[in-house]
Order: structure tokens, then sequence, then C-alpha cells
């Protein structure tokens, strides 16, 4: 264990005091995450001890027109994607052994000092790194390199469609600011609750915080802002975005308040959502939590605190009571210079900006597809890359939007994969969205051959040949096969004759398979009809 | 030897006029005669000095530099020699070797070393291992193996960090802690050849100025035993007071650098914020904090400060400007003219020499400034009218940056762990077992000075201070070259006088402290004594310059040549050094042998 620690680690701590593989804290598991147990029930509504949380959720949202609104804004933490940490020059992959990835910097070891950006926000020409002062055994320096009264951004928005299956709808959500901190390591507390251990790998990781207006209302509003942020930030590359990693975080502040009431109720926090769903149900919980606390006038039961989400209850659960405001010393960072950007670096950043899924919601918007289409293929960055390719290559967008959200969907939902990992090109499915339209195969056909691409690869071409595949069109052709199936069944021709004009379905499908799929299916009913009413 | 060439010092055929020995092994006999009281009388100009040569060239000019005037043989105390030169002499002459000069420095050492208590931790094994891989190098005729510090034995203070040493800063928090790195300093000295000798004491992570504040042990001052080294580099001053090292590291955030120069007779520089990289430097107040460096004369000082001096990407506040080579310039008594100081103007500020200031102190440094006068400089009195305002500014920053720069030693990664029930328990038995006194009052000082409803009173206006301070530096450096103060108010006192006075001890930084907030470079020299000790207490004359004046380079973009501007802080400090006439600054104990 300590043979690994040394050679993972770039600087041997020689302090013998702490071996193993993580720096150990205390004998006692630290006593703020056992409080949340016990002080768990006591603000818990008495009235509605058990039941379920899509009751709860429903409940919310009625009670909500019986005279509340709730006040939701968010705090979003998300990494950035930098090859290093903002400080130092150790790298930061997720998952990497404990303490492998640091360095006497993002230690804080003695001597060592710190080195040195879509929301449509004002961006600060010049701001500079302040230094949020607290003590924790994952903050190694005892302050955070943070930005307190310059941050790098203020005063945006950001733009976003509901789902229609939540009822749609435009919304625009404030973004009060945008700064630039270092993340802190992570503390691992042990089965045996003897102690404590800390991971510094993420310690001086880059990140973002992006913190909202209280503009949210619902759940469902606030876990769709959530979404939008994650997909600005994959469409900019700055990060995976990836909430399961750790790499967005979302803290979100709910209260609720009387309809009319212009000011705030009590907020609380809420963390530990790892998931937009989670985000959803955990606010939608505390929502009715607090209403209902409010109707049984025990508004005075809710508590300026933070609150973490329990997944398995489908509750939020006390984890901390905030002892007023905590102060947190800020001061200007004297161990690095001022950020100064150049209104020439500003723009050529814009310019170099990619599309944003705002404008492309309305670009697809405008090309007449409706709101779900919209929504499906913008929303994930690499689905909206492969749906405007092929629609470079000349296809149909309403065409291609079937393809995508239809067969290539389902094969991605099933396989677990996405969409840049299958072996279909966009231009291949523009080749099959044209051969269709052309005639060369049927529908039918396509399908197939969708799905020997997807799986194996190739050209439409190449398929076609390979299998021949291509749709027979010549009359004289159709005509034999379908006189053919005719004198199979006499029996059948009888009964259609005798007014059971269904059954020519039986017989175009039996000339269909005759033709093995490849009979032209307008051909094949304009000539097996002539057939079967000649007489 | 093939390598003379390319050093950037003179070649051993044109070693006439350098010493054999090193300087302080002749002056101990003529210690108690040689001494006066500069006082009393300033030392006359110099008798005849030759024209200067034509200023230097831009690229690196090997001019001859010979320090001492006078031929080998004279007793007669001379101006300061330069210890690096001569070592650099002998190891290139093959007179002496590296295990030779270091085992002299090592008795030397070993013999004071019980009574001063400059070191935490002294390296002297590896010392003599790495003179005698030198020797090696040396007598296999390797190319490059004398550097331009090689041999030279160093003393860092112990809040620069060390690979393969102890680094403590003073605190019991570190006790027994051992870096992975050098700091750059460290770092660049070791690479020019140097022999880093061990880790000098000082008042906690550099608070305090008396080096009492050590959480290890108490340093004494060279002249007298019984009196402090001053601090917060007390033993980096001490050791090459005692010529226990021949220069050594400090660091300066207030003046922990000049005062322990000026109490102990040696030459003491505070570069200009951003020359010299801090990183490995535990940071006490990082706005403040330069690393800086101590030698027996001003040549040394200069030769370490090029070496050390220069951009470092580990610390975003140093500097990218060129650093040029800063003891090229210092030339030799012989090559200067009469008045060689002529067209320098020498302000000297008035608030520095009032009450609160010895007599002794004031008289020595009106001496030199009469000095100043003879070697042609014009000195007139100016006026800072926000130098008193610097004093409780300076506390305030410090203590607030401290405040913060000390929260990384909580027990959890490194250093000293209390064990404890609880986190809050852990963290405050930690800190309240492994740090000092002195550090606790300046983190709850800043801590408090910090704290929401009390930063605009204190910080914020402590900042508008600082804005002041440097606007009226700059306002007077415009009318003047060099800005001339004592160094601190008083002569070394006793070890313990103002132990439990901090106020008294905080207001002997009076002199010091507003040069840190202006972030400029500031030269101590030693220049006079005062009544005191078995031969009297020394006293430094400070000169303050202009950012980066240590030494300024002008190009001449017609014919790309280059100069040094006259007035710049070592050029200035090296030709007042070199005429003064009849001091030694070698201490008392050194002639006990």
């Amino acid at each position: 264990m300590a043979l690994t620690l040394l050679r993972g680690m770039r600087t041997p701590v020689s302090s013998s005091s702490n071996p193993g593989l993580f720096f150990t804290v205390l004998r006692p598991r630290l006593s703020r995450f056992t409080a949340r147990a016990e002080s768990a029930q006591a603000t818990e509504p008495k009235a509605a001890p058990s039941r379920s949380i899509q009751l709860a959720t429903k409940e919310a949202a009625e009670q909500k027109t019986q005279g509340f609104e709730a006040v939701i804004g968010i705090e979003t933490h998300v990494q950035l994607s930098t090859v290093t940490k903002a400080f130092c020059s150790c790298p930061y992959n997720y998952g990497a052994q404990p303490n492998s990835t640091v360095c006497p910097t993002c230690m804080g070891h003695p001597g060592t000092l710190p080195l040195g950006l879509a929301l449509n926000c004002e961006i600060s020409m010049t701001s500079k790194f302040d230094r949020k002062q607290y003590f924790y055994p994952d903050l190694p320096k005892g302050y955070q390199i943070s930005q307190f009264d310059i941050p790098i951004a203020k005063k945006g928005y950001v733009d976003l469609d509901l789902p229609v299956e939540f009822g749609g709808g435009h919304r625009k959500f404030g973004i009060t600011r945008v700064h630039m901190e270092e993340d802190a390591g992570k503390l691992l507390h042990s089965e045996s609750s003897s102690y404590s251990q800390v991971d510094l790998n993420r310690a001086g990781v880059p990140l973002l915080e992006i913190v909202s207006e209280p503009d949210m209302r619902t759940g469902i509003e606030a876990a769709e802002y959530g979404a939008e942020l994650q997909r600005i930030v994959r469409y900019l590359g700055v990060s995976n975005g990836n909430m399961q990693e750790g790499s967005l975080r979302c803290d979100v502040n709910v209260s609720v308040r009387p309809v009319g009431q212009s000011e705030f109720g009590t907020k609380v926090e809420i963390k530990n959502m790892n998931s937009f769903s989670a985000i959803n149900r955990a606010i939608d919980y505390e929502i009715s939590r607090q209403i209902l606390l409010h109707k049984e006038g025990q508004a005075d039961q809710i508590v300026q605190e933070t609150r973490l989400w329990d997944e398995s209850s489908q509750k939020t659960f006390t984890m901390r009571k905030k002892e007023g405001l905590a102060d947190y010393r800020y001061f200007p960072e004297p161990d690095l210079p001022e950020v100064v950007l150049t209104s020439d670096y500003i723009n050529e950043i814009s310019k170099s900006m990619p599309e944003l899924p705002e404008a492309k919601r309305r670009r697809y918007e405008n090309m007449g597809l409706s709101m779900q289409d919209v929504l499906f293929l913008a929303n994930d960055d690499t689905i909206g890359h492969f749906f405007d390719s092929t629609l470079e290559h000349g296809a149909d967008a309403k065409l291609a939007a079937n393809w995508i959200m239809g067969d290539i969907a389902a094969y991605l939902k099933d396989e677990k994969v996405s969409i840049d990992e299958i072996k279909l090109t966009p231009l291949e499915l523009s080749e099959l969205i044209a051969s269709i339209k052309n005639g060369t195969i049927s529908g039918k056909i396509g399908k197939e051959i969708l799905a020997e691409l997807i799986a194996k690869g190739g050209t439409v071409k190449g398929v076609i040949e390979e299998k021949d595949l291509v749709q027979i069109a010549d009359p004289a052709a159709i005509e034999v096969m379908v006189d053919k199936v005719i004198a199979d069944n006499p029996k059948q021709l009888e009964q259609y004759r005798a007014g059971k004009t269904k059954l020519q379905g039986f017989f175009a499908g039996q000339v269909m398979k005759a033709s093995k799929g490849k009979a032209n299916p307008v051909l094949l009913n304009k000539i097996l009809g002539e057939k079967l009413n000649a007489n | 030897m093939p390598s003379i060439l390319t050093f950037p010092f003179p070649a051993p055929h044109q070693s006439s006029v350098i010493p054999k020995t090193r300087a302080y092994q002749r002056r101990p006999e003529n210690l108690p005669a040689g001494r006066r009281h500069a006082a009393a009388s300033p030392g006359p100009p110099p008798p005849h000095l030759p024209p200067s040569p034509p200023h230097s060239r831009s690229a690196p000019v090997h001019r001859r530099v010979s320090l001492q005037s006078a031929p080998a043989t004279t007793l007669a105390p001379g101006p300061a020699t330069s210890s690096i030169l001569s070592i650099r002499e002998s190891l290139l002459s093959g007179e002496r070797t590296a295990a030779d000069i270091t085992s002299e420095y090592l008795s030397r050492l070993r013999r004071t070393e019980p009574s001063l208590r400059s070191f935490i931790h002294v390296a002297d094994a590896a010392a003599e291992r790495e003179a005698v891989e030198l020797d090696r190098r040396i007598a296999s005729g390797e190319k490059d193996a004398v550097g331009p510090l090689s041999g030279v034995l160093v003393g860092v203070k112990d809040n620069l960090c060390t690979a393969n040493m102890p680094s403590t800063g003073g605190s019991r928090i570190l006790d027994g802690y051992r870096p992975a790195y050098d700091a750059t300093a460290v770092r660049r000295l070791r690479e020019a050849g140097a022999i880093v000798v061990g880790k000098t004491n000082l008042d906690e992570f550099g608070m305090g100025s008396t080096t009492e504040g050590s959480a290890f042990q108490v340093t004494t001052n060279p002249w007298d035993d019984s009196c402090v080294p001053g601090g917060s580099s007390g033993g980096s001053a001490s050791a090459v007071s005692a010529r226990q090292c021949v220069v050594s590291l400090g660091s300066d955030t207030g003046g922990s650098v000049r005062q322990p120069a000026s109490f102990c007779g040696v030459v003491g520089l505070k570069p200009t914020y951003g020359r010299v990289s801090r990183f490995g430097l535990m940071a006490y107040a990082s706005s403040l904090d330069v690393v800086g460096c101590f030698g027996s004369s001003v040549f040394d000082t200069a030769t370490i400060l090029s070496v050390v001096a220069g951009h470092d990407k580990r610390d975003s506040t140093s500097s990218s400007q060129v650093v040029p080579d800063y003891a090229s310039e210092l030339v030799s008594l012989d090559l200067l003219e009469s008045k060689p100081l002529t067209g320098v103007r020498i302000g000297i500020i008035q608030e520095t020499l009032g009450e609160g200031v010895a007599n002794g102190v004031i008289s020595s440094i009106k001496g030199a400034a009469s000095h100043l006068e003879q070697l042609g400089s014009v000195v007139e009195e100016v006026s800072l009218p926000s130098f008193s305002l610097g004093l409780p500014a300076y506390y305030i920053l410090a203590s607030s940056e401290a405040s913060s720069n000390l929260s990384r030693y909580d027990g959890i990664r490194y250093g000293r762990q209390v064990s404890a029930d609880d986190l809050n328990d852990l963290y405050g038995e930690s800190r309240a077992n492994g740090l000092g006194h002195e550090v606790k009052m300046r983190i709850l000082m800043g801590t408090y000075a910090l704290s929401a409803g009390y930063y605009d009173a204190y910080y914020k206006r402590a900042q508008q201070v600082r804005t002041l301070v440097n606007e009226s530096f700059k306002d007077a450096l415009e009318r003047y070259d060099i800005l001339i103060s004592p160094a601190a108010p008083s002569a070394a006192y006793k070890i313990g006088e103002k132990i439990n006075d901090p106020l008294a001890m905080y207001a002997g930084d009076i002199m010091t402290v507003n040069v840190n907030l202006a972030g400029l470079p500031a030269l101590v020299v030693p220049c006079g004594f005062v009544e005191g000790g078995p031969a009297g207490l020394p006293v430094g004359l400070q000169m303050i310059g202009s950012q980066f004046s240590e030494a300024q380079r002008v190009e001449n973009p017609l014919n790309n040549f280059c100069h040094f501007i006259q007035g710049n802080l070592l050029r200035v400090g090296h030709i007042f050094e070199q005429t003064l006439q009849n001091l030694s600054f070698v201490p008392p104990l050194l002639a006990e042998s």
C-alpha cells in the first residue's frame, strides 16, 4: 500500500505519520454528517408521513394553485476539462487512484504558490481572484481560490424549451454571475466509521460556478435549466458535464411563499442530486414539504439549512443548519495577478464558438420540425451533429428526423451506445433516404439496410448489390409473380371474387414474399388489383 | 585550464591584485584599533581615483574586477572584499581546494555555533562531500567544473524549502518536515555550484524582529552575545557576520533582511518585489514577501542576486524583466574617478532622523550622508509625509495575509498532528500546540481585520494607505535617485529586552516596512558604530531605489551599447562601501581565535 502511494505520488510526502493511500483525518466520523438521521424528522410535516413521491409531486402542483408559489435558484459547479488543474500542472482523471494526481502545490505544502472561458453575460475585462477562507480537511490550503466581488461574467440568461410531455413552453432564466474557482478534495468516510480519509486528486481542478437568478418555479423548470447548462458546456466542449462523476453539480435553493407576496420565504438548500430527474423530484418533494408546513401553520419550522436528497427514500433530510451567515473573510489573492482580457481575445472566442442549443432549436423549428423532434435532435450535441451532417448531404429534414428518432434511436437505446459510436455515417443515411425516394428500394428494404449499416457499416449501394435488393419495378416481372400467386391460391381467389376484398392484402403479401420484398408496392398493388378484378 | 575563458570573473593571470587570503583572516588583529565611530568624523574622500573606463557593453562584459586597492600584504583595514571572488580565484589557481575552504568555514562554524546558535540544521557532512566532489571534478579537468558559486558555502533561512534538509520555518508545527523540493532561489544557487551548509534560525515563519520567536533556539549577535541579531533573518545575518558561511539567503516581509544586516554589520539586500521567485518560500504575507540575501560585501550580495533573480513560472508574481549581471559594474576603487557619484541625487528621509531614533544612529547616518556628498553626490533632506502611516498599515496587511497563508498548517497532510476525537479539536489542538505565541497573535489580528464588518475599517483602509505610501515614494524617487535612512532606529538591543513588549518591537520596523509596501529594492550597508558590546555595535545605512533599480541597464538604440544608470543601488552601495575608510565590520568573536 505504502509502495503504491509512493509510486503514485509525484512527490513523496515524508511525513511518516500518515502512511497508506489516504491522508487519515481523524478517528471519529465528521459530526456534520452524522447529524442528519436524528434531525431528519424534526421538520417533517406530520400530516404526510408515508405518501409516495408521485403523489407528493402532484399535490405540490395542485397546492401551488391553492395560493402558494415556489421560488427556486440554482448554483451549478461545472468542472472544466482542462489538461491540468487550475494552479499547478497536475492532470485530473476521474476515478484515478486516490492521491495519485497531486503535487506539493495542490496539496498546499509550505512555500508553494498557485500558477496562473456562452451564457449571454457581460464579461469583466479585468477580474481578479480572491481567497475564501474556511477549515475543512478536503481544503488543503485552508482557503479556496475563488472570485468574490468581480466575477468573470455577470448578468446573463439562458433560454430553454420545456419538454412537450411536461406541457412544453419557452422559458428564459437569468444568470446572476459566473466565476472561476478551484475544486476541493474529496472526503471518504470509512465503513467502520472510526476515521475519514481525504483524496486530494480533485483539489485544484478548475470549476465554473454559475449562479442563477431565483427565476424557476417548479422542479421540471429547474431540472431543464440544469440540463440546458449541461448541453451548453458539452456543445462548447469545456466540460463533459457528467453528473455521476461530479463534473456538473447543482445546489438548489428552494423557498415557498403565498402568491402575491413579494418577499421570499425562508430558503432551504438541497444538495446531493446526481441526475436531472433527481433534481426535479427533490425540488417537488421539498416544495410540497414546505407548503404543507405553511398550511399547517408550522411555517416557522422551515429554517435556513442544507438538506440532502436521499434517493432511496425519495426525501430530503437535514444535513446541517446554518448558524447565521458564514464569514469567509474574502480578500484579494496576493499570489495571482489580475486577469485582464482584451476585446480582441473575446471577439476571437465569440467567433470560434459553436452554435449553441438555443440557436439550434430555433433553426430546427424553422425547418418545420415539431417541438418534439426539435428537442430530441438538439438536446444531444452528437445527435444534432449527425442530423446536420445528414442534411448537408442533401437529405430531407423531416425524413432524416424520422429515421434518427425511429430506428436509429431505438438501436441506441437497446445497445446503450451513442450515435457517434455506430457504424452508420450521415452520408449513408442520406443515401438511404435518397434511394427510397427515387424508388431504388422500398421503405421496408430500407429498414433492413439501415440495420445492416448500423451494425456492420458499409455503403447503401454495397448492401443493395451484395444482397440483390434493388426494387423490382418492371411491370412484366411483377405480373409474372402475380399470376403465379393467383394461380397457386384458387380458393382465396374464389372468396375474393365472392366479395371478401380484404384478401387483396393476403395476395399482396404473397407476391411480396415471392419477390423477397423487392417488388415495388405501388406497382404490385396496381397490377394485383387489375388481375383480381379481371373477370 | 580550458574553462577559464568561459568565466565571468577575472582569469588567474590577472590575479595580482586579488588577495591570496580572504580579508577577514588578516584583519582581526587590527579590529579594535581599526574601528572608530564614523559619526565622529566621516571617512575622507579617497585621495586619488583614476578615471572610470567607458561604460560596459551589452554583451556579458567580464571586466577586470578587483576589489582590493591596497597590495595583498597590507594588514591595514581596507574596504570589504569579495569572498566569492577570492574563493573562485583560489579554486581556479589551484592554490586551495574546495575541501580546504569548506573545512575552514566548518571549523569556524563549529567553534562559534555554541554561542551563536545561528543554525537550526547544519549539513556539514553533505557540505564536505560536495566539496570533495568539486575538487575531484576540478582535478579531472572537467569543463565548467567551477561554476559562478562553486565552493561557496551558503546558509539558507529555514523558511526556504530545501529538498534534502528539514525545513521548519522556525515552527514546531513543521518539526521534522522535509519538503520534496528546493525553493527556486535555492535551486538556482545549487545550480551555480553553491554548497548549502545548513538552515538558519529565524522568528517563526518570519514573524518577529529578534529571532527570539524561533520555536527552537535563540540566536545571539556576533558583536555581543547578550544582544539579539535582529530578525526575522537573524540566523542568516549572524552566520555571515561570523563567517560561518560565505553568503546567506533570507526573506524580507517588513525588514527581516535589512534590520538584522544592520544589527550584525553585514550587507543585506531586499530586492524589488517580484525580482526573485517566492516559490518555496513559506508564505508569511504574499504581497510583501521577498527573498533577499546577505554577504560580507556589496559585491557578494550582487553576485548572489544575479544567480537567484529572474522569472519563474511557478511564481505568477515573479517579474520577467531581464536579469543583468549585477556584479559586473562594481569596479575596483583604482578604476574610479575621484568623485564617482557626481550627478547622483540622494534624498535623506527627514522623518527617519527624528524622535525615537538613537542619537548614535542619527550621527552615523549623517556621517554616511556627508561621505556620500564627498563622493560627488548631492544629498538633500526629503520629506515623505505618509511615512508614519506605513507601520500600522503594514501590520494590518501582513497579519491579514498571514491569517490566510498559515491556514494550511492544520496538521492534516504534513507536520505535527495532535490526535483528537473531533475535527474541530484536531484543528484547534494541532495549531495551539504547533504554533507560537507571536504567530497566533498575528493570525488573530489578521482574522479580525478581514472579518465581515471590519474589513473596510482595517484591510481596505490599510490598502488605501499602501497606495499613498506608493505615491509618496514615487514622487520622491522622481526627484532623487536614491533615498537614504537608518535601517533601524537603534543598534542591536539586549536579548529579552522587548520580548514582552510587542509594540516596542513592532516600532523598530518603522524604517523598513514602507519599502515592502511599495515593493521597492533596498540595500543595507554597514556605515558606522554606536557604543555597546565589547567593540561597539554596528549601524547600517539603508539605501532605497525605484523598482528594479538594483542595476538598471539602459540600451542605446543607435549603437546597441548598454550602460548602467549611475545612480543605481548596488553601484552606489559598492562605492560607498569601498571608500569607507578605517572601518572594519568583522566582529570581535573572530578576533578571539
